[in-house]
């Protein structure tokens, strides 16, 4: 009993997007995509540039308006809710940028400080230094409290980025690029923190990225995008033992056959 | 269905198609949805009160040293060139109040005005325009706060409650540049030239002058902070607002003050 209880919980799913599409111009970016994501996987979602990756992200958060489809996030169509709404919902939705972001004219503190004190009025000035603090130590970066962020290194500031998104306790982490830029050992290192923040705070994930070593360490299902659609969905090996020569190079480059 | 945020990348797609009449129209349209989203959400709770005397320092700070400078100067040489004219007809001793009504009415507003479009607007612009390009207005949006609430209200009412307190300031130091002037030419005390001054001076000049400044420094917040917010296409999107927040808000200065001349104007008849 037990255990199905916790099979449901699992196949719950937590993002559904339904013939999702996407235009700039005459550019056609998405191209009527279906996707789900359950409680507490890690997807990642591989594919060339420009292929649209960063855009499906937006538009779950709400950044980008869609041009028809439907996506539905924790139960709610991003789409149809009303400002208010949305607000409330990205409370629940952390967003990982590709650059990190960072609020340049504030410090460490600051930064991490910024959103928690904006939705969380009734916290005491205490009570925000402790979760600073705390998230700051979960990313191993407490050190950095009093800097800025031009003084931190590209691994640091993506490490504090995501320290500010996981701050508001979010159940849904989208990760833009997470390696993008880093060297193999920080790569590592970040990949292992996907995995820590999805183990610690029972995160569900959507990584973006084109980095096969990322997508193989935290990626508990990959999709990958091509020609505006997810032509193969599975784990890992599911979707790279494959002849299709569209997918074999990035496994080709990425582990240098 | 509406797109809940700004985005450059959308918004620029959508007006690449009509041409540069319709584009016109739809810039302006786009800047009275801009100006009404300020005073729907500048004034309403949560207040971003620390920022908000963060940046009426910032532009206070910035714009003193170059406003004491410029009118220091203006003071002196103003009068150094009206004392010939006056001279000619023996009416020196109408030269601290004619000093003083073109200081309070136009030259103070208009000095402070071009300055702080230079220094405030240009800085403005583009430190929005490189929060855009750099994702954190997006990253503020994402993490359920208001930017435009913390980022565009609190600079536009900075510049619109700073600009007046500067354009009094850019008056009172023009006059000790005045005064200056005239005391080594002639022999006037300070008191007798502040007396002489002010006393040609009416409510109609404080108030116009009051109002001038306000519109100068709403013009150069909004101006400011819609380049800045509305930027894309990188470095060189920052550069462009920061230029166009200049010579825009610039423009737009030297029309309003033709304008409010004509207004207040009818007043004085």
């Amino acid at each position: 009993m037990e255990q199905k209880k916790e099979t449901e919980k699992q196949a719950e799913k937590v993002i559904k997007i339904k013939g999702l599409m996407k235009s700039f111009g005459n550019f056609h970016v998405l191209k009527g995509i279906d996707l789900d994501v359950y409680k507490r996987e890690n997807l990642v979602v591989l594919g060339k540039s420009g292929t649209g990756k960063s855009v499906l992200i937006k538009i779950i958060v709400g950044l980008l308006t869609p041009d028809s489809g439907e996506v539905k996030v924790l139960g709610q169509n991003v789409d149809q809710i009303t400002y208010k709404e949305l607000l409330a919902l990205r409370l629940k939705v952390g967003f990982s940028f590709q650059n990190s972001a960072l609020y340049d004219s504030m410090t460490v503190r600051e930064n991490l400080e910024f959103p928690l004190v904006r939705n969380q009025k009734s916290l005491t000035k205490a009570e925000v230094n402790i979760a600073v603090e705390e998230m700051l130590d979960a990313v191993g970066l407490l050190n950095t409290i009093n800097q800025m962020p031009s003084e931190l290194s590209g691994g640091q500031r993506k490490r504090i980025g995501i320290a500010r998104t996981l701050i508001l306790r979010p159940e849904i982490m989208l990760y833009d690029e997470p390696t993008a830029g880093l060297d193999p050992i920080t790569c590592l290192e970040i990949n292992k923190l996907i995995n820590e923040v999805q183990t610690r705070f029972h995160t569900s994930s959507i990584v973006i990225t084109h980095d096969l070593t990322c997508a193989k360490s935290v990626g508990n299902r990959v999709a990958m995008l091509l020609d505006g659609q997810f032509q193969r969905v599975g784990t890992f090996e599911e979707v790279f033992n494959t002849n299709d020569e569209r997918v074999k190079p990035f496994y080709d480059y990425n582990f240098i056959q | 269905m509406e797109s809940k945020t700004q985005q450059p990348l959308e918004q620029e797609q959508e007006i690449k198609g009509p041409g540069r009449l319709s584009r016109m129209f739809l810039t302006l349209y786009d800047v009275y949805k801009f100006i009404a989203r300020f005073f729907k959400e500048g004034f309403l709770p949560p207040y971003e009160g620390r920022e908000l005397f963060r940046q009426c320092y910032e532009i206070g700070y910035r714009s003193a040293l170059l406003i004491s400078t410029t009118g220091f100067i203006t003071g002196i040489v103003f009068t150094k060139q009206s004392r010939p004219s006056l001279s000619e007809f023996g009416a020196t001793s109408w030269l601290p109040s004619l000093v003083g009504i073109a200081l309070l009415r136009t030259l103070a507003p208009l000095l402070t005005g071009l300055i702080a479009a230079g220094k405030v607007g240009s800085s403005i612009g583009a430190e929005l325009g490189s929060m855009r390009v750099t994702e954190q207005i997006d990253a503020m949006e994402v993490s359920a706060t208001n930017p435009f609430k913390f980022l565009v209200s609190t600079r536009v009412l900075a510049a619109t409650i700073t600009i007046p307190i500067l354009t009094f300031y850019t008056a009172m130091v023009g006059m000790c540049g005045a005064l200056l002037n005239v005391s080594l030419s002639e022999n006037t005390s300070a008191k007798a030239f502040f007396q002489s001054s002010l006393e040609q001076i009416t409510f109609l000049d404080f108030t116009a002058s009051t109002i001038k400044a306000i519109l100068f420094g709403f013009t150069i917040g909004v101006v400011g902070c819609y380049q800045g917010y509305n930027s894309s296409k990188g470095t060189e999107g920052v550069g462009k607002a920061a230029n166009s927040a200049v010579v825009i808000a610039m423009f737009l200065i030297f029309i309003e003050e033709v304008v409010s001349v004509q207004f207040f104007s009818l007043f004085r008849t």
